[in-house]
């Protein structure tokens, strides 16, 4: 993590359908002896028992950007809240923001990206997404909001797994990964999981994109993922990777996609494709992540946006005998396969 | 013998660092106003330190949280609190509570009318209580943004998202709405009553024609507008947010529509906050590097106040008379300049 990046205030956003368990995991993490303080911003003011200090209630209220963009929302009540809490800095470690069962978790990270002040003093960590092994599949499919949120996840909680049978766990399982197969997965009972698993993630820091796999082994089967990129025959496409006992389901709102070149890319014809991409369909990309191998330059470049946001920077040099290969992975609504695809073809040079 | 250096850059500028009284407030300062010749730097949390002009301080106890606005008519501050509290402080160091909200929300802001009412505003509903008055609320359709009084009458410019609702707190019947796309989280009135401004979320003021609504884009601002100031006579409005300070013209009847706005004080850093003098057309403009300049509007020269160290400037502001100017940085580094 770089030294910038490193002084900001980290936020959590804690997501999930109603019921799912989020205000039992938030419980959680303020009542650990972690010896951290962190500053709490919910949307049910008062009416559920947090143990918190600095409690702040917020509205919810999602503003349209004057700059043209119709999917460039965030969350105006938030960049009022966050601006009064940076004054006081040093008198909290963290913040986490709750967002109601009801929330599209976009405008809230777009917050991030647009505002500068926010920019400056706060850094988005991760989204995590309490999910409820028990109805998680039926909300899939009556509740848009619910996908948007498992979507949009860089960690997933699936909580009451203690209430369902093995069958409909794989089931459930399944149907996430349908949507988002790069999220971390924890299943938990009464929202028991590690808080170094939901914090302190750096999901969104350009200097933590690492590798992008799917993440068909969830974390708490005991093995974790270690790959090892240091030997050339990495091959591990998300279309083969249901082989670990999964159903494989196809989502008909969500799709993810992942591409591949070990050519290496041209900047001057990516990069224009990329941006021409998210002002065209940036609408229909929820989160997007790369790591970039550009010809005549020696370092890994890595991108992530958040619809039409995109920030990109180089990361550090490709080691030797690291494979030097470009992948791209977007999750979105409808998202134009065919046409991403494509357009990808055209910009790797022949 | 001393280096000859011909390029020495600061002997360029007069300066009067020498003759500022340092003030250490050891905690962050969000503003600075004057009650009598005492200036009161208003902390992050808690405190209002107040400060003679020989720089002998006097911490007063003001909340038990943090203290997220405030405003003064040079008589008394009125602050809004994190724990829902409107808090007076007078010139005779004495704190009171004026309200407290009923749901113990943030007040994101105050402001304070020439005859003494004052207002506030929690979520999307704004308050006022005019001396002798009950309270009166009147709910926005979204969280206010800003709050200002009209210069004369009993007027009331609460700012929210997509514009500007004009409230007459004495009278029944529907408020007026000056509507503009965006979000508005700052609001004033010209001195004359003739104008309304918003500052902005995005790098951007608004302004309206009272007369006519007619409208008036002020853009081109790298850096949203957090800091606004009237200059003597409500000539001109300075405000920061660029690497200048950019000065709208006010005088006349038009206001700044189809004119350029002067740019003053050119430095490698933001301007965060401005404050004119309430008398000669003169402004202090404290920037992001902590450097602060003592700027003569008409034709730009400066006057060196603080050098380029510290934190960013938070606080600035002049007494009623004009003969005293009080600063402060985040980190609470702030000093006295009497002229």
């Amino acid at each position: 993590m770089s030294e910038a990046t490193a002084n900001k205030i980290p936020v959590t956003v804690l997501t999930g359908y109603l019921g799912a368990g989020k205000t039992t995991l938030l419980n959680r993490i303020l009542s650990e002896n972690h010896g951290k303080k962190y500053a709490v911003i919910v949307n049910e003011f008062g009416e559920i028992g947090i143990d918190n200090d600095l409690i702040i209630g917020a509205d919810e209220e999602v503003f349209e950007m004057n700059n043209g963009c119709v999917c460039c929302t965030v969350r105006g009540d938030l960049v009022r809240i966050l601006d009064g809490l940076m004054k006081r800095k040093g008198k909290f470690d963290a913040i986490i923001v709750e967002t109601t069962g009801l929330a599209d978790p976009a405008p809230v990270a777009q917050t991030f990206f647009v505002d500068e002040d926010v920019q400056a003093h706060a850094r988005l960590d991760a989204v995590v997404t309490v999910a409820d092994a028990k109805w998680l599949s039926d909300r899939l499919k009556d509740a848009p909001e619910a996908k948007n949120q498992i979507a949009f996840a860089d960690v997933i909680v699936l909580n009451k797994v203690d209430l369902v049978s093995k069958p409909e766990l794989a089931e459930v399982e399944a149907r996430i990964r349908a949507i988002n197969p790069y999220a971390k997965l924890h299943k938990t009972e009464r929202a028991q999981v590690k808080l170094s698993d939901v914090l302190e993630r750096g999901a969104f820091d350009l200097d933590r994109i690492l590798e992008i796999e799917p993440e068909f082994l969830s974390a708490d089967d005991g093995h974790e993922h270690h790959h090892d990129h240091d030997h050339g025959q990495h091959h591990h496409d998300h279309d083969h990777g249901h082989g670990h006992g999964l159903k494989h389901y196809h989502d008909e709102d969500m799709q993810s996609l992942s591409l591949r070149t070990d050519k290496a890319l041209d900047a001057s014809s990516f990069m224009p494709w990329l941006q021409d991409l998210m002002a065209k369909e940036g609408g229909k990309i929820l989160r997007s992540k790369g790591i970039l191998s550009f010809s005549g330059d020696d370092d890994r470049y890595v991108f992530q946006g958040v619809h039409m946001m995109l920030e990109g920077d180089h990361q550090r040099p490709w080691k030797d005998g690291e494979k030097r290969e470009s992948r791209l992975v977007f999750i979105g609504r409808d998202l134009p396969e065919q046409l991403i695809r494509d357009g990808f073809e055209k910009v790797i040079p022949s | 013998m001393p280096d000859f250096n011909p390029l020495q850059e600061q002997e360029s500028i007069v300066s009067v660092t020498d003759r500022v009284v340092p003030v250490a407030i050891g905690a962050g300062v969000t503003a600075v106003h004057f009650l009598g010749d005492k200036a009161a730097f208003v902390g992050v949390e808690e405190k209002v330190t107040l400060v003679d002009p020989a720089g002998a301080t006097s911490p007063v106890e003001v909340a038990f949280g943090g203290i997220l606005c405030s405003t003064s008519d040079g008589k008394r501050i009125v602050m809004g609190c994190d724990d829902g509290k409107v808090v007076v402080l007078d010139r005779e160091g004495a704190v009171s509570t004026f309200a407290t909200d009923a749901k113990r929300r943030w007040i994101d802001s105050v402001a304070l009318h020439p005859d003494g009412a004052v207002a506030w505003s929690a979520g999307k509903t704004a308050f006022v209580q005019a001396p002798k008055g009950e309270v009166k609320s009147f709910e926005v359709p979204s969280t206010v943004g800003g709050l200002a009084f009209a210069p004369k009458g009993l007027r009331l410019a609460i700012a929210h998202y997509n514009g500007v609702t004009l409230w007459f707190p004495n009278m029944a019947g529907n408020a007026e709405v000056l509507e503009w796309a965006g979000s508005h989280l700052g609001v004033t009135f010209s001195p004359d009553n003739k104008f309304l401004v918003t500052a902005m979320h995005e790098p951007a003021l608004h302004g309206w024609r009272l007369v006519d609504g007619k409208h008036m884009r002020m853009t081109g601002y790298p850096a949203r507008v957090r800091s606004i100031s009237w200059s003597a006579g409500g000539k001109g409005l300075a405000t920061s947010g660029a690497d200048t300070v950019i000065i709208w013209p006010f005088a006349s009847k038009d206001g700044p529509m189809g004119k350029e706005p002067a740019m003053l004080a050119p430095l490698k850093a933001k301007v965060t906050m401005v404050a004119c003098h309430p008398k000669q057309d003169i402004l202090a403009a404290g920037y992001s590097d902590g450097t602060i300049l003592m700027v003569r509007i008409t034709d730009g020269a400066e006057i060196l106040i603080r050098a380029n160290k510290g934190q960013p400037v938070s606080a600035l502001a002049w007494n009623a008379k004009g003969t005293l100017l009080a600063f402060a940085d985040q980190d609470g580094d702030a000093g006295l300049l009497e002229l």
